[in-house]
């Protein structure tokens, strides 16, 4: 019972951890708190679906046109709508990400509608392993854990030792300095707003592939993957994905042995508790502001 | 521009012979108006005046103290919730229950405060939206309030006197409305008021110069919650019916989006908000009858879209709408207002 209750927290942790991932992407670059970062990825998912159902193409092709996709969409809402903004406070940016949230929600739910459809995979959910002790997992949960541990320490590898990646570091702590060193500010911020989305959309497929796809999917692990990054504390790469696992462990065994009704508020009972103690999450160092 | 000489001129509430005038323009038209509107435009305006009042209170708290909020749809719920729980198991008439469900409301607006001491940005932006998830789910799984049925609203009574119509309902909405405007538009001119405007341009600065930061903090909470409450309650009756469906997250955005497309930190600019939210939802969600455009979206939803989604056009306009306002006027519909008075009382130069 517990171990089960573990591993299965874990793989529904991996997508949180994703999200959070792609979260914390843009918030360490340009400290925007990304709201409309579920739609992106559920706008991929359809567009996946798009090239699955209707065009007929292959696994491969679709994903990787569906990638695309999700790279020019990110890059295009930094470049049209967030680069616009004019002396923008934390609020302001919120306030546009929601903005374009909705946006991208009523386009979709226009073009396909808010019924439910199936989500072709070509791994199964199904399909079981034994992990010793009566504990079983899925192939696709095996197969998301695999995505995200992957994708973190690509992303790792990435901000310590690529030039892009010190240069998106130093946008994120100083946009003057950054300037003045040659750093094209705008063009690092496109670059981070598709690789995040890239990132969000791996997860939307993953997610879709479990559930059905529909305009609402990523609403939820939206909302878990805020929760699991603010856990980890916005900043930290490795710390989003442990509060991924964190949240979806917790989460879990709250449902197996409190109540399975709250299940789905422990996470903000989490993060409230938490944040109360160490306001800038577990993993990050606290600055404090100067006056 | 017209120079305050003293503070008695500042706090005053009517500055000019005009502002009487057009007042008392103002007040005709709301006692006159359920007397030549149908009932359908008093529902309206009834919806209008309510989220005027939740608009108000979110505007002390985001614009004025600077905090920001995106669970205000959970103290909506607790308002309408508290106010019919009182009125159907403890049997309190309605007089009592609402004001009652206020404080309950600003109770846990004062609890929601506490964590918000220590949290800013994104953080507190969680920390609120968190807050009105779990409202609602809580509410969804207790029986006393229904559960996932939801609440019939008990009939509205004065004194034995049985409010059935619109126009009852309007004749109770509209005096609350007023008078929690004016209550509002009076406390950001005192102490308190500019203690909270301290806190939005600066906290620590507040902090040193004797604002009780904790004090005013979990204050500005506690009012925005009341009046939130008292929004709420007043809703439960505008609809006849409540569940905790009607309380989502979209709720919580749309009070966002009033606040900030009327105007930050401005009682004129959140009632245009609210009432230019409130009429294009009613507006927009029967996009498709609409003259004009309607036919043109109804042919391009069979061509490239779906027309089963063409509601969700709303959507794309409120977001729209929202980015369009923050990239173009941070101030709001006021700050447009504004200037262009300005333009016109200098008019030729």
């Amino acid at each position: 019972m517990l171990g089960q209750l573990i591993a299965s927290g874990i793989a529904i942790g991996a997508t949180y951890a994703l999200m959070a991932l792609a979260m914390v992407i843009i918030y360490k670059t340009s400290e925007v708190l990304n709201f409309a970062q579920g739609d992106m990825a559920m706008l991929s998912a359809f567009i996946a679906y798009m090239c699955l159902s209707t065009y007929g193409l292959g696994f491969a092709a679709s994903f990787t046109l569906a990638l695309a996709f999700a790279f020019a969409l990110g890059a295009f809402l930094e470049f049209a709508f967030l680069r616009r903004a004019k002396e923008p406070n934390v609020l302001g940016l919120i306030i546009i990400t929601l903005g374009l949230e909705m946006v991208l929600y009523g386009l979709a739910s226009w073009r396909w509608g808010s019924d439910q459809k199936d989500f072709p995979f070509p791994v199964s959910d199904f399909e079981v392993h034994q992990l010793g002790g009566g504990v079983v997992i899925s192939e696709l949960n095996l197969v998301t854990l695999g995505v995200a541990f992957s994708l973190m320490i690509l992303l790792f590898l990435f901000f310590r030792y690529t030039k892009v990646g010190v240069a998106m570091k130093a946008t994120q702590q100083n946009q003057q300095a950054a300037r003045l060193m040659g750093i094209r500010v705008g063009r690092i911020m496109m670059l981070t707003w598709g690789m995040s989305a890239v990132v969000g959309a791996c997860a939307a497929f993953l997610i879709a592939s479990t559930d059905t796809l529909d305009p609402n999917l990523m609403w939820t692990p939206q909302l878990k993957g805020f929760s699991a990054a603010v856990l980890g504390g916005m900043t930290s790469l490795v710390g989003a994905v442990l509060g991924g696992f964190i949240l979806g462990v917790v989460e879990n065994l709250f449902g197996g042995y409190v109540s399975v009704e709250f299940k789905a508020v422990v996470a903000f009972a989490v993060i409230v508790l938490i944040l109360c103690v160490k306001p800038s999450g577990l993993f990050a160092k606290h600055y404090v502001r100067k006056v | 521009m017209d120079m305050k000489r003293d503070y008695y001129e500042d706090i005053r509430l009517l500055d000019s012979g005009p502002q009487v005038f057009w007042l008392v323009v103002l007040l005709g038209a709301l006692v006159a108006f359920p007397l030549v509107a149908d009932s359908y435009q008093i529902y309206t305006i009834n919806l209008m005046a309510i989220h005027v009042i939740v608009a108000l209170g979110l505007n002390l708290l985001v614009g004025y103290t600077g905090q920001i909020s995106l669970g205000h749809a959970g103290f909506f719920a607790i308002g309408a919730y508290s106010t019919l729980a009182l009125m159907i198991n403890a049997h309190l008439p309605f007089i009592l229950a609402l004001p009652l469900a206020g404080f309950i409301t600003a109770a846990f607006g004062f609890l929601l405060g506490l964590p918000a001491l220590r949290l800013e940005g994104p953080y507190l932006a969680i920390a609120t939206l968190g807050f009105g998830l779990t409202i609602t789910q809580i509410l969804g799984r207790l029986d006393v309030f229904g559960g996932h049925m939801g609440l019939q609203a008990p009939p509205l009574e004065f004194f034995g006197l049985k409010v059935t119509s619109d126009a009852g309902r309007y004749a109770v909405i509209m005096p609350i409305c007023v008078v929690l405007a004016w209550g509002l538009r009076n406390l950001t001119k005192t102490r308190v008021g500019r203690a909270f405007v301290a806190v939005r341009d600066s906290d620590i600065a507040a902090e040193c110069i004797g604002v009780n930061l904790t004090y005013y903090k979990t204050l500005a909470f506690a009012v925005s919650a009341f009046y939130t409450g008292i929004g709420g309650g007043l809703m439960a009756f505008v609809l006849g019916f409540i569940s905790p469906h009607t309380f989502n997250v979209m709720v919580s955005i749309m009070f966002l989006a009033m606040v900030v497309v009327g105007g930050l930190g401005s009682i004129l600019g959140s009632v245009m908000g609210a009432v230019l939210i409130t009429w294009l939802q009613l507006e927009l969600a029967r996009i498709g009858e609409l003259p004009l455009v309607g036919p043109v979206l109804t042919e391009l939803s069979n061509q490239v879209f779906t027309l089963s989604g063409l509601p969700n056009v709303q959507y794309v306009v409120f977001g729209l709408i929202m980015v369009l306002i923050i990239i173009f006027e941070p101030l709001g519909l006021y700050g447009f207002w504004i200037r262009t008075k300005i333009y016109w009382r200098t008019w030729p130069f």
